[in-house]
């Protein structure tokens, strides 16, 4: 737990220290703070749901942006034989790495919160707005954030190239993402099924304020098996 | 009772156990069986040109890469992909030290110490005797990116020693370096061979000689000599003698060879130059034992006088030469 602990500090001042991270932060920023006003001056519409409809695009985009580089840079550097030489099981590398990950990416959460409250004040009469979609929206997206930035990392663990990793990462979030929404060419049995790989469908229903455990399981065993690939994937890496 | 037995078999147990390694790349045979320990303490040189196995094995060592057959073993602890207590024991330098660039000196140490799960209570202690012992005591706020290969090497081996380990594994520690650098870790090194099993590899002959108790040459995946330095110089060379007689009666060249093909050691005596008046000189080859006391007593005891000896070994350089030859050859 400690050497997580240690590989996960490392990376979030490695993060804060390189432009890359301000970039991409500022960037999902920007585009976040895009997505909430514009749904409100453009549809008027005095509730959240407009920015959580669009948010989980961002992530298909902003969680590979943050993974890509945790293992692939480190392959290709060959600083990996040092990593793996030193006394961590690979799954704390891994773990570390994830935390490390799912902390910048809770920091560019925390900064997007003020829009939400700025919407919410500006679109609710004292006393009325309603709270649960805000906290199952954040609640979703963190969950949803976890399952993209396991991927990412697998895709990371998989490639030399930060680029690919990249694309490899965007690709297999956008699939995820994308899933639910050809649901409706195949029959109910396959439909069903799609339906429920997808991420954005289980979203859509954490972010209306619905707790189920179907939801909490599907983004947990989501996030564990990429973690656990990335692990087997690291392990490989040994030769 | 029980306790003690235990202890003896730690005495006895050697650092490092390697058996029957065999390592492929794919259709590379990197290692073709290599067996050798290496005892508690000792300075180990691994010598061999590029491509004998001289990393691979290093790294089946230190855990990164998996060997196909055989087993390795540090401190008695197989190493493997689940070998976290070995790990503990050992400080590795790769090859090239591949280290963060983009940390600080100090907070890269930091950030090793804490990975290497040393106690927090000993932290400080130990990354100011790691800082102090490599010098690195200048640029600790410099980024290691920016860092001369000299310093850069030296934060490697900062690295390698923070967590006092019981093994240290230095894979070229010298390459690269201007010959300054080379004599500043070389001393690093044999101050560090004062407490620790050491083992560094290098292509280069001078480097062994300097600092390593012990040789192994390696070759094309094979080891093909072990032992001191000396002993691999020691194997064979000529002895040079000029003699004449001690009471002043020319000596005869026959009777003089009888007696120093009598000598235990000598395998083959050839006429050689003398001084004139009435010396004469030989040269006597040996294969293993270095015969010159031998020809002192022989000398002593026939009224020879020993107007000159001349030692010459096979140079350590000959030995390398000879055992790596097949590498030589190939493309
Ligand atoms: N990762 C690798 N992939 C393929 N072949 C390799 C790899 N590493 C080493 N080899 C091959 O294995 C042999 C031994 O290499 P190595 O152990 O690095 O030798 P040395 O360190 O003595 O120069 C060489 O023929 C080398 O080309
Ligand atoms: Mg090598």
């Amino acid at each position: 737990m400690n050497g997580s602990l240690a590989i996960a500090r490392r990376e979030l001042s490695a993060f804060f220290n390189s432009p890359i991270a301000y970039i991409v932060l500022c960037g999902f920023l920007l585009v976040a703070g895009w997505l909430y006003f514009s749904t409100l001056f453009l549809g008027g519409q005095a509730s959240l749901r407009g920015f959580f409809s669009i948010a989980p695009v961002l992530f298909v985009v902003f969680a590979p942006a943050v993974t890509m580089r945790l293992i692939a840079e480190e392959k290709k550097a060959g600083s990996l034989e040092l990593l793996l030489t030193w006394p961590l099981e690979e799954w704390q590398v891994v773990l570390g790495k994830f935390a490390a990950a799912l902390g910048l990416v809770a920091v560019g959460l925390a900064f997007t919160l003020p829009y939400a409250f700025t919407v919410s004040s500006l679109t609710a009469q004292p006393g009325t707005f309603d709270w649960g979609p805000v906290v199952g929206g954040y609640l979703g997206l963190t969950l949803m954030a976890a399952s993209f930035l396991a991927v990412g990392l697998w895709a990371s663990a998989v490639s030399k190239n930060q680029i690919v990793a990249f694309i490899a990462g965007l690709l297999l979030c956008f699939a995820l993402y994308f899933v639910d929404k050809v649901a409706p060419l195949f029959p109910d049995a396959i439909g069903g099924l799609l339906q429920y790989l997808s991420v954005d469908y289980h979203f859509e229903n954490v972010a209306r304020g619905v707790l189920d455990t179907r939801d909490l399981l599907f983004y947990a065993s989501l996030t564990t098996g990429a973690l656990l690939l990335t692990t087997r994937t690291l392990a490989a890496a040994r030769r | 009772m029980a306790r003690k037995f235990g202890d003896r078999a730690a005495m006895s147990q050697p650092m490092v156990s390697i058996r029957g390694l065999k390592k492929s790349y794919g259709p590379t045979q990197a290692l073709k069986g290599v067996d050798f320990e290496v005892p508690k303490g000792q300075v180990v040189g691994f010598l061999g040109p590029n491509g004998a196995g001289k990393s691979t094995t290093m790294k089946v060592l230190a855990g990164y890469v998996l060997a196909d057959e055989g087993v390795a073993t540090v401190a008695g602890i197989a190493v493997g992909p689940d070998s976290v207590e070995a790990r503990k024991r050992i400080g590795y330098l790769p090859e090239n030290n591949p280290i963060a660039e983009d940390m600080m000196v100090l907070d890269f140490l930091r950030f090793v110490a804490e990975v290497r799960g040393v106690p927090k209570a000993q932290r400080r202690a130990r990354l100011q005797a790691a800082i102090e012992r490599c010098g690195l005591g200048g640029v600790l706020g410099k980024d290691i990116g920016q860092l001369s290969k000299g310093y850069r090497q030296r934060v490697g081996l900062a690295q390698a020693i923070l967590h006092e380990p019981d093994l240290l594994i230095l894979d070229e520690p010298t390459s690269g370096l201007d010959p300054n650098q080379i004599v500043e870790i070389r001393k690093l090194i044999t101050e560090l061979g004062r407490e620790k099993t050491v083992i560094l590899s290098t292509h280069i002959l001078s480097e062994v000689e300097n600092t390593c108790q012990r040789v192994l040459i390696i070759n094309d995946g094979r080891l093909v000599a072990d032992g001191a330095p000396e002993a691999l110089r020691k194997g064979e060379g000529t002895v040079t003698v000029v003699v004449a007689s001690r009471v002043g009666v020319n000596v005869e060249a026959d009777k003089v060879r009888a007696v120093l093909e009598g000598v235990p050691g000598v395998t083959r005596v050839e006429p050689s130059e003398g001084e004139g008046g009435g010396s004469l000189g030989f040269a006597l080859r040996y294969q293993a034992e270095d015969p010159r006391r031998g020809v002192f007593e022989a000398a002593v005891k026939h009224d020879l006088l020993l107007l000159e000896m001349r030692h010459q070994q096979v140079s350590l350089e000959d030995t390398f030469r000879k055992l790596t030859a097949r590498a030589e050859v190939r493309p």
